[in-house]
């Protein structure tokens, strides 16, 4: 249980104990499937202007919104919430960006400037998750079930049930363009999910919702004020999906009211469970989530480059949920436990039974 | 010795006594107010567009919401538990286009009806054996399975999959004339809509009439004294899940009767329908009260909703989610006041 | 009339749980037209036989017999067919439905038409009335009726499921003396009926105006079965406290040891109440002074402690804290204030079970600073580092989960945490509860050192000799009101107490004369 780990062995123990190491398994297993289909499958060319390009990249590139939006549910996870939101939030931008730019002039006032309004928009939107879930008490996968399906009406009224195209130069660069010859989606979802992360660890906010999701009463007597902080919580994921929202739509310039983000909390959550957080709440790991993220892209990228049907994935991710929650319950941990010690099992049993 | 309890004062007369017997019976007044709503709407529809109360356009309604009147009953179960299906939008897809595929590939109509049911009863099984057995939270398990049955049935068909029109299946959705009025101002129904009010009778009588009922409202007042009363709590709750997706493939039948034909994006929403028809009808998202006929007047609150706004024309027809969703709050609201009133 | 064959037959009945033996090959014999009384401390392993006899623990070793048959209960139907039923402290009924579906639920009667609700309603109204609750009305919801008369509900339920054997568990926590009696009518209606009852209860008087027989148990052990008439109200509560009664008595309050200073009281409140938790109460608190809230379980000495604290919104009173009016209606507020509370519900309320050691020493102080000002990490390290050196906490880990910790260094590291917090009023509520005797030694010693110090403590313990050892003044609460306010100092024992919580009954018409002369012996 020693948190500090000496020399390079006990830090590889630790890696494989966390959850997410099985994900980064995963990729890597996903990676080699595609690898002995195509051996040039990995390889990494050099375009013009040096813009790296190849299949990885574009694994990057697809990666960005997932990550972004799996941070925010991370976060709202481990408060023993859930943001079924982040989809339709993400819809809901990118309308109101591809309005906007439709109207403005091609400059990069007018491409940041969409971006502000996605931030302003988007954060309503959390904050009437957060009003709903921290003041009226309501249950989180309730109001954001709402929101979830009122969002999306909403982005088709918004665009008054179109696919609005926009021109925006500088809008465009934030999907297509290229840093250090890497994708800037892929940078910027890093960044704000290293930001993110720098927030919650370097401040307090992360030990606050962990003390929430683990123990409400014990938390609320301890001062902690879980009002405020689920509001925070809600708005941040909030302002995370509609970023998401402005990547999804920036590299086709054209929001598909009813097919931007579908489905995307699915993605979401599941990337937040094999980033090995608790659906019930408590501990978090945004780290994991960013791998879990990475290695959704790279599946959905997989299924693709294999020529399965796209339309299977989301049943398999439904699968894999579940699966994944099973081993999170409580009765199958205590099976394995059982089967490791046969004759140890009956205190741990016991304690299930008196909490 | 002394006695404790509350003696019925003297009867109290005029406003009081009312206000007395509404106090009495707080749980009643949300279904009330549906009822109420429903009876302005239609007012309000008459004054405004004209045509409401007529005889084709109330049968219309029943005809096109038997399949949420549906939902609506199965959700009732399980929100009575206190707990939650939102899969049954998902499940109606998978059932409908799974249904009408084998038809056309030459199944036995009635014997591929069976099965889109029984589809239903699965995915309701694998919930309730989730939430049960395994402790997950049933937002969660219902969840997986909402994405399940869209997944499953993108995988069968990402188009239409259209029903031949002298289909035995479709004959659930002929209009049959009961009563024949003036012009087509008549009395129409359907076998979906008869479907549909047999649901509703059975669910009255299990919910008010055995003792799998009673537990149902028990397990919603406290289901740790359910429990401690030696109610079977656990075979209920499977129960009540087996139900709400059984009643989901069901209404895949209506819905795919009335409509002849299915898409894997059929239902899209739907979860919220039954979930505000069921509340809006007066059950407790919190569970243990309401009224399985409160659900049927909250479905065909949302129903003639939807009339009105197509007379109207004014309002874009994407807003109806926004509406739905904002009716939804105003009756979690409402409920939330009523039971703190009752706590004080 | 007990010579009859017992109903219930518990014999060398043992339970452990991780780290703890709950019961240690302790008995328990239950005859039919007794009541019989389970008697013993907090952590005397009361509930833990209760639920073993209504099958919610299965037992390690001994035997349960019923009418002579060993049986074996894995669960509440299987004691309830066995006809055992129990009516919990917490009424365990449904408040949305009537009173009739709650009597009757599960024993609907049935008809051709599925439930006949008409007989149905019939039937829970002649339970009812067999129960001399005739003048309720089956179709009344629940919820109308105040909880003395649910908690008559439930028993009648447990009749209209045949049972032999009818628990009260804490039945009287919450009920006035009026309601008591009430209650104990109904039941002695049914011990007139043949039923065997065991009835758990804190309150002495009760326990003598009630019982044919008891059985007392301590620290898991089975301690004694006595006939009510063979033991005295000394006697017991020598045998509950594992010490006799000369000790008792020898066990004075030392001389008031801190001089309570005439300035202002640090924290005074006027009228402070809540309904249904404690009556309006004025209590004043002062710099270096440990003042004990004695009272019995259930007399609101927890609930008053909350009000203080902000953990329950009071309904009524004032509250001036360092001279200056005050509003204190969230736990944050009172952190704010410098008032901290340290929970009875150790697992419940005070630790974080997946944190580790520091995060929970460093939690309330983190709290008040808000999330966006972090403490640094130097600074957890040295309250990590006083806290866990001060008080002992072993291990010294402060890296490990805290629910790997023994309740005793579970309860020293929730001690620090409050402490982390500087206060200036400290609520301490149950602090040595079920932790092991070195841990309460060191907590006891602790607290006398911060009053010492100059800090207002507020102490509350069922150890009613503890409260004294601890206390320069004493708050005696009896069924959810202030009864008394004593000086600490000579004169003033755990008996004394005793003395005045049994004797304040006595002035009601419920109580008999004999209470008051087993009393004064």
């Amino acid at each position: 249980m020693s948190a500090n780990a000496h020399g390079p062995s006990e830090a590889l123990k630790g890696l494989v104990r966390r959850q997410y190491f099985w994900g980064i398994v995963a990729i890597a297993l996903l990676l080699l499937v595609n690898l002995v289909k195509d051996p040039g499958y990995l390889a990494v060319s050099i375009g013009q202007s040096g813009n790296l390009a190849g299949n990885v990249i574009d694994i990057l590139r697809a990666a960005a919104p997932i990550i972004l939006i799996a941070v925010g549910m991370c976060l709202v996870v481990s408060t023993g919430g859930i943001d079924l939101s982040v989809g339709s939030v993400m819809a809901v931008a990118g309308a109101v960006s591809m309005e906007f730019l439709n109207g403005a002039s091609d400059t990069v006032g007018s491409g940041l400037a969409a971006v502000g309004l996605v931030v302003i928009v988007s954060a309503a939107l959390g904050a009437v998750n957060g009003v709903l879930v921290s003041v009226v008490g309501l249950q989180p996968f309730i109001s954001t079930l709402v929101i979830m399906l009122a969002g999306r009406g909403l982005a088709k009224v918004i665009t008054g049930g179109q696919n609005t195209t926009a021109t925006n130069e500088t809008f465009r660069w934030i999907a297509n363009g290229y840093v250090l010859g890497l994708p800037v989606v892929f940078l910027l979802a890093l960044l704000l999910a290293l930001l993110m992360g720098l927030l919650v660890r370097r401040s307090a906010l992360g030990l606050m919702l962990e003390a929430i999701g683990m123990d409400a009463k014990a938390a609320r007597l301890a001062g902690v004020n879980r009002r405020a902080l689920l509001f925070t919580v809600y708005i941040l994921g909030g302002v995370l999906a509609g970023f998401a929202g402005v990547f999804a739509t920036a590299s086709v310039m054209t929001v598909d009211v009813s097919r931007t983000g579908y489905q995307l909390e699915l993605d979401a959550i599941l990337a937040v469970v094999i980033g090995g957080t608790s659906l019930a709440g408590g501990k978090f790991n945004i780290t994991g989530a960013v791998v879990g993220a990475i290695l959704i892209a790279t599946l959905d990228k997989t299924v693709v480059f294999l020529g399965v049907s796209s339309s299977a994935t989301p049943a398999f991710k439904a699968v894999v949920i579940v699966v994944l929650c099973l081993l999170q319950s409580e009765r199958v941990r205590r099976m394995f436990r059982q089967r490791r010690a046969a004759g140890a099992a009956r205190p741990a049993e016991r304690e299930v039974v008196a909490a | 010795m002394s006695t404790l309890t509350t003696h019925p004062a003297a009867e109290p007369t005029g406003v009081r006594a009312l206000a007395k017997r509404l106090s009495l019976h707080l749980d009643t007044l949300p279904t009330a107010a549906a009822v109420v709503i429903f009876i302005g709407m239609i007012i309000y529809g008459e004054a405004a567009y004209g045509r409401i109360v007529q005889f084709n356009t109330l049968s219309n309604l029943l005809i096109n919401n038997a399949h949420l009147i549906i939902l609506a009953v199965g959700l009732t179960f399980v929100i009575l538990t206190g707990g939650i299906d939102l899969s049954v939008g998902a499940v109606i897809a998978f059932s409908s286009v799974a249904g009408v595929m084998l038809i056309n590939a030459g199944w036995n109509p009635w014997l591929a009806m069976a099965l889109m049911v029984l589809i239903g009863t699965a995915f309701g099984t694998v919930s309730g054996i989730l939430i049960q057995h395994f402790h997950v939270q049933p937002f969660i398990a219902t969840l997986a399975m909402m994405f399940l049955g869209r997944g499953l049935a993108s995988i069968l068909s990402t188009v239409p999959e259209r029903l031949a029109d002298e289909s035995p299946l479709r004959s659930l959705g002929t209009q049959i004339e009961i009563y024949d009025g003036p012009k087509v101002d008549d009395i129409v129904i359907t076998p979906g809509v008869i479907i549909a009010a047999i649901v509703v009778a059975a669910a009255f009588f299990v919910l008010h009439r055995t003792r799998t009922g009673r537990t149902v409202y028990a397990i919603g007042g406290s289901e740790q004294s359910a429990a401690l009363m030696g109610l079977p709590v656990a075979a209920t709750k499977m129960w009540v899940y087996i139900i709400s997706g059984t009643l989901a493939g069901l209404a895949a039948v209506v819905y795919t009767a009335r409509l002849g034909s299915a898409q894997n994006i059929t239902g899209i929403g739907w979860e919220l329908d039954a979930i505000a028809a069921t509340v809006i009808g007066g059950t407790l998202l919190t569970g243990g009260a309401g009224f399985v006929l409160g659900s049927v007047v909250g479905a065909l609150v949302l129903g003639l909703m939807n009339v009105l706004i197509t007379r109207d024309g004014g309002i874009p027809p994407e807003a109806t989610t926004i509406i739905t969703g904002g009716i939804l709050l105003v009756f979690v609201l409402l409920q939330r006041a009523v039971l703190a009133r009752r706590r004080e | 009339m007990s010579e009859s064959l017992p109903i219930v037959e518990m014999a060398g009945i043992s339970i452990s749980f991780p780290g703890v033996k709950a019961l240690d090959e302790v008995g328990l014999r239950l005859f039919p037209g007794e009541v019989h009384t389970l008697m013993g401390e907090n952590g005397a392993g009361k509930s833990t036989l209760i639920k073993a006899l209504t099958g919610v623990y299965k037992i390690d070793e001994g035997e349960i017999r019923i009418a002579g048959e060993p049986r074996r209960l894995g669960g509440t139907a299987d004691a309830q067919s066995a006809g055992i039923s129990t009516v919990y402290q917490e009424v365990n009924l449904c408040t949305n439905l009537t009173i009739g579906e709650n009597v009757m639920l599960g024993h609907e009667v049935r008809g051709a038409a599925g439930i006949n609700w008409r007989a149905t309603h019939r039937a829970a109204g002649q339970t009812l009335k067999k129960l001399g609750l005739g003048h309720l009305n089956p179709k009344q919801a629940l919820s109308t009726l105040p909880l003395a008369v649910q908690q008559l509900v439930a028993i009648s339920r447990s009749m209209v499921a045949q049972c032999k054997v009818l628990i009260l568990d804490e039945p009287t926590s919450s009920l006035d003396a009026n309601e008591v009696e009430q209650l104990f009518t109904v039941i002695r209606s049914l011990r007139d009926q043949g039923v065997a009852i065991l009835f758990v209860s804190h309150f002495l008087d009760q326990v003598y105006a009630i019982s044919d027989r008891l059985t007392v148990l301590r620290n898991g052990r089975f301690e004694g079965e006595y006939r009510i008439s063979d033991i005295d109200r000394a006697q017991l509560i020598s045998k509950m406290i594992g010490k006799d009664i000369a000790a008792l008595k020898s066990l004075d309050a030392k001389d008031s040891r801190r001089v309570r200073p005439d300035a202002e009281p640090l924290y005074s409140a006027k009228g402070i109440g809540r309904k249904g938790a404690i009556d309006a109460t004025d209590i004043e608190l002062h710099r270096g002074e440990v003042v004990g809230l004695a009272g019995l379980l259930g007399s609101g000495r927890t609930e008053l402690a909350r009000l203080i604290y902000g953990a329950d919104r009071p309904d009524t009173g004032e509250v001036t804290l360092n001279g200056e009016q005050t509003e204190i209606t969230t736990p944050a507020k009172a952190l704010a204030r410098r008032i901290a509370f340290s929970s009875e519900n150790r697992r419940d309320e005070g630790i974080i079970r997946d944190l580790s050691v520091r995060e929970n020493l460093v939690l309330a102080v983190q709290a008040r600073r808000g999330w966006a000002r972090p403490l640094p990490r130097r600074e957890q390290d040295a309250i990590v580092e006083k806290y866990v050196s001060a008080l002992g906490v072993r291990p010294a880990d402060p890296e490990r989960p805290i629910r790997l910790l023994s309740g005793g260094n579970q309860q020293k590291v929730l001690l620090g945490r409050w402490l982390a917090t500087e206060p200036e009023l400290l609520i301490l509520d149950e602090p040595t509860r079920g932790i092991d005797v070195g841990a309460k030694a060191e907590i006891q010693e602790y607290v006398s050192v911060l009053a010492d110090e100059g800090l207002s403590v507020l102490f509350i313990s069922s150890e009613i000799e503890e409260v004294v050892r601890q206390s320069d003044r004493i708050i005696v609460l009896k069924d959810h009101r202030k009864i008394a306010e004593l000086e600490g100092g000579q004169g003033v024992s755990a008996d004394s107490i005793v003395t005045v919580i049994a004797e304040d009954g006595l002035g009601d018409a419920s109580a008999d004369a004999a209470v008051r002369e087993e009393v004064t012996t």
